[in-house]
């Protein structure tokens, strides 16, 4: 047992390569034998993904020092490049003829985020300039949150919920993007670019198209990356100015 | 030789990086701004112009898409490793705020989409 222990720990990320391979095989069987494909086995690996998290805390499952390697195949570095990979099936035509409305996107959803987070924020009780806009800042995304509270000096209860909201968002985006995909007529790339900007959560994003059809994950990442960029530009400058030229 | 391919995704993703954070700097928020989109943006522009001289040849090509099809792996291992328990614990706020935002935004895509879309030959 001590041995087997010592082998995992020295080679973390390759258990974890062992670890997600039985996880995926696990889900597609579920979702071919039971399901019959009503549910796509990427989601179901997904969801599987995120009750396994509930094992640790801070780092989801990594805390266990047994599954330490998961966060380095899940962290942003192996994360950013598969996504960058995807580029590759991308085309370029049709990144063109969505491209002002990707931009245009980005900014109503960021706004829209904002808007909305602050009037959530104000009737639950946080009724300052400053805590308003840092939680309607992680509303945009986690990281947005804390970048925002940390430069307008929020107190650190409100930079924690900050970044709970933006965790909320990434999750409610994996789970539901798959269910309401077809409502919304998400279902060409020019809608997924579209998507990109408005969610805005690169992770939530991806994992949400995903799940929904693996063809558009290229197109929405490309505007989701950009969000976090316009949200920590807008947040702590203009948002916060808006609502201090309000009175709050 | 699929390194090669590998190498330059290497190479777009560095660059991109870069010019994220050069960005990030530029505007005084000392973070990465669209390093990814850049990196991506770079990928397609270096494989168009390498198809064209004929130097993408597919075994380069295999190990750029060895790690496109990695992703899905990867997002999963990424929930596993998300701080879940914070995020219901934040309270009824975070919950309630990162719901109806996303929700919203999500409601828009529809009208949002069209923007662009009948289009079949450019404007001006």
């Amino acid at each position: 047992m001590e041995i087997i222990d010592k082998v995992i720990a020295k080679n973390g990320l390759i258990f974890a390569f062992l670890f997600v391979g039985f996880v995926m095989l696990f889900s597609f069987l579920i979702s071919k034998k039971l399901l019959r494909n009503k549910i796509p086995g990427v989601a179901i690996a997904i969801l599987i993904g995120l009750a396994l998290a509930f094992t640790g805390n801070k780092k989801g499952m990594a805390d266990i020092p047994l599954f330490a390697g998961m966060a380095i195949l899940g962290g942003s570095m192996f994360r950013d490049f598969a996504v960058v990979a995807t580029a590759m099936s991308a085309d370029i035509s049709k990144i063109k003829q969505a491209g002002l409305a990707g931009i245009i996107s980005l900014f109503i959803g960021v706004t829209v985020t904002f808007s909305l987070g602050a009037t959530i924020a104000y009737f639950m009780g946080y009724t300052d300039a400053v805590s308003m806009t840092t939680i309607a800042a992680g509303a945009g995304t986690y990281i947005v949150g804390p970048v925002t509270g940390t430069a307008l000096g929020a107190s650190s209860d409100v930079i924690a919920i900050s970044v709970a909201t933006g965790v909320i968002k990434t999750i409610f985006t994996t789970i539901i993007t798959p269910v309401i995909a077809k409502r919304i007529k998400l279902d060409n790339p020019h809608a997924a670019v579209v998507f990109g900007g408005l969610i805005g959560t690169t992770s939530g994003v991806v994992a949400g198209l995903a799940a929904t059809d693996e063809k558009l994950v290229p197109y929405g990442a490309l505007t989701a990356t950009f969000y976090t960029g316009v949200g920590c530009l807008l947040y702590p400058s203009v948002f916060y100015l808006i609502l201090k030229f309000f009175g709050f | 030789m699929k390194i090669y391919g590998v190498a330059l995704l290497a190479a777009c993703f560095l660059v991109g990086k870069l010019l994220g954070n050069l960005l990030g700097k530029l505007i005084n928020i000392n973070s990465d701004i669209g390093g990814v989109g850049f990196a991506m943006i770079l990928l397609i522009a270096s494989s168009i112009y390498l198809r064209k001289k004929g130097w993408l040849v597919p075994e380069t090509e295999k190990g750029i898409l060895f790690w496109s099809s990695m992703y899905i792996p990867i997002i999963v291992a990424m929930a596993a490793t998300l701080n879940v328990k914070a995020a219901v614990s934040g309270g009824f706020v975070a919950v309630v705020a990162g719901i109806v935002t996303t929700f919203a935004c999500m409601m828009l895509l529809p009208v949002l989409s069209k923007i662009g879309k009948n289009d079949t030959s450019p404007k001006n």
